[in-house]
């Protein structure tokens, strides 16, 4: 018996500007196509704190455009460079104690030590990180967990850097608003930053370090030259973010070396899409609001947060935005074979 | 064909544990000329590659490349001197289109110096010149294979991705490591001519093959190893009349094709 059997048929759009590399705009129609979900992104971010109620949630937003940041340097490395970095924690740290000490000793306004230890602080991590850039796949991982791990005992156990009461006193920013839209004009200009770096040639060198590091080397090019470039930029990325935090909290403590810094940005990248750069902010916009709502289930949040996060990759392992773009960019319909 | 050995290969020895993958291998290539390199499986053909390309560590013996000793170099130092390879697997970057392969060996220190690629560094310009290179290697400019992801490109076109990025390099030499191989007669045919005119560029070719006809048609000279040792030296000619590389071969049908022919 031969039973009816279908098919989804998938259909690009006959569009100019979506063939790959070639930018033809031809027309308001393909151009509007081209803007509108970017515009849609930064305009939804830039109103964002204006219609949120109360501070609470306006703070949600600051600490959700902080984890975005970590998770796009995460996606950066992870799909673009190959480096599968668990270290997150580590940029984080860094760029906060580095904060807290160029404002608290040398009384630098936030202004001047936010950048100051984003540099620095990402020449460190790329020094320390240095000895591991030849390890691959999970061996990069585990040892780049093991950093932030290594720091924070380091520093309670020798009690510097205020122990486990953590560096105090550190100047906030000039007020909230400053603060939001501070976080956030980064947060987006690194989105667009790295997505444009990323199709740029050193971006597509990048790329290939992760496809076929051998050719890489073939080519004549040090891969591990391109591989502490890469680990600067996102190390860069997540100094800031640190830096911003400790401004935010107006203190430094060990907990900014916590795991969490680590694992959520991933979490987030999973849940967005790996691969897309916007991805990971859309997981962080769905993650961090939906484990503050959890709050008021107690210990039990922790069980609802885990099923969501089972639930997505369940249903939809590809991430949302890997799927919104497929919806956006093709037709489908049911063809009968 | 100029006289002076642009590489020279003295008494390598490469052990993998216990078992001798080389064992004191030495042999010269001369400035433009042709060498292949032949033998059964596992007689150290690619171990040869990887040795002289840096690509793994020698257990003794050295390389001179223009009189120079490269033994000790990493695999990205004596690519950037001009001494290029392709790879037995092809692994392409895949997720990129064809031109856009090309773009990562245009990035390197060699191909800006050797101008590789022109113009002053604005966006683009290495898309053309990878494009060009391409063509010039057989994909076709107005057909949309160059712009094709790599993944979606047939064996064919992948083998001579892997020669468009050598030649990105502008190098000196090329050491193919079994070019032919897994392509159909008609694909064969139109990579010799190729392989011709590389040479008539004034680039040195070491050619490891399986597909010895072919190989036979357009080397100068050829090398025979069997079981890491060097067995024989000589014109395809004579390499074919040798005893020593028939048993070596015995069983391989081809060979017996091949050496009947002759």
């Amino acid at each position: 018996m031969i039973k009816d059997q279908r098919r989804k048929e998938r259909i690009d759009r006959g569009i100019k500007v979506r063939s790959d590399g070639i930018y033809a705009m031809m027309s308001w129609r393909e151009l509007t196509y081209l803007v509108i979900p970017r515009l849609v992104l930064i305009i939804g971010m830039l109103i964002l704190p204006l219609v949120l109620p109360g501070m609470y949630w306006q703070r949600v937003i600051t600490i959700t455009c902080i984890y975005a940041l970590l998770a796009i340097s995460f996606d950066f490395l992870a799909h673009f460079v190959g480096l599968v970095c668990l270290g997150g924690a580590f940029f984080v740290g860094t760029g906060g104690y580095l904060t807290a000490i160029l404002n608290t000793s040398l009384g630098l306004p936030p202004l001047l030590t936010i950048p100051l230890a984003t540099l620095l602080g990402a020449s460190l991590c790329t020094l320390l990180l240095l000895p591991c850039l030849p390890l691959r796949g999970v061996f990069f991982a585990i040892v780049s967990l093991m950093y932030p791990l290594f720091a924070m005992r380091v520093i309670e156990a020798l009690d510097i850097l205020g122990g486990t009461d953590g560096i105090i006193g550190i100047d906030s920013f000039a007020n909230r608003w400053v603060e939001q839209y501070m976080v956030i004009g980064i947060t987006l200009l690194f989105l667009f930053g790295v997505r444009r770096l990323v199709n740029m040639d050193i971006g597509l060198v990048f790329r290939g370090v992760k496809d076929n590091d051998q050719a890489i080397r073939a080519s004549g090019m040090n891969i591990t030259i391109f591989k502490a470039i890469a680990v600067f930029i996102a190390a860069a990325m997540g100094c800031m973010s640190g830096a911003c935090l400790v401004h935010i909290y107006m203190w430094s403590g060990i907990s900014q070396f916590a795991l969490d810094f680590s694992i959520l940005p991933i979490a987030a990248t999973v849940i967005g899409g790996g691969g897309t750069l916007v991805g990971p902010l859309i997981g962080c916009l769905i993650l961090v609001p939906i484990s503050e709502l959890l709050r008021d289930f107690g210990t039990l949040r922790i069980v609802f947060y885990s099923l969501i996060l089972v639930g997505f990759i369940v249903f939809r392992s590809e991430g949302v935005m890997v799927y919104g773009q497929r919806k956006y960019h093709q037709f489908e319909r049911w063809t009968r074979i | 064909m100029s006289k002076a050995p642009i590489l020279q290969v003295q008494s390598i020895t490469k052990a993998f544990g216990g078992i001798m993958a080389l064992n004191n291998v030495s042999f010269d290539v001369f400035e433009g000329e042709i060498l292949g390199i032949i033998g059964p499986n596992g007689s150290g053909k690619t171990t040869i590659v990887n040795c002289i390309t840096g690509f793994i560590k020698k257990t003794s013996g050295h390389v001179l490349f223009r009189g120079k000793d490269i033994s000790k170099k990493p695999a990205h130092k004596i690519a950037d001197m001009g001494i290029t390879r392709t790879f037995q697997i092809m692994r392409p970057y895949y997720s990129l289109p064809a031109y856009k392969n090309l773009v990562i060996p245009l990035f390197s220190p060699r191909a800006r110096r050797t101008g590789g690629w022109r113009g002053g560094g604005r966006l683009g310009d290495r898309n053309t010149v990878g494009i060009d290179i391409l063509e010039e290697i057989g994909f076709e400019r107005d057909s949309y294979v160059p712009y094709k992801a790599a993944a979606t490109l047939p064996t064919g076109y992948l083998k001579r991705l892997e020669l468009a990025r050598c030649l990105a390099l502008k190098p000196d030499v090329i050491i193919g490591d079994e070019i032919f191989s897994g392509l159909s007669m008609s694909e064969i045919a139109s990579m010799v001519p190729l392989i011709e005119r590389l040479q008539m560029d004034g680039i040195t070719i070491i050619m490891i093959e399986h597909r010895l006809r072919e190989l036979f048609r357009v080397a100068n000279r050829v090398m025979v190893l069997n079981f890491g040792e060097k067995l024989m030296e000589g014109r395809p000619a004579e390499v074919m009349a040798d005893k020593r590389v028939k048993e070596a071969y015995f069983g391989s049908q081809e060979v017996e094709e091949v050496m009947t022919h002759a």
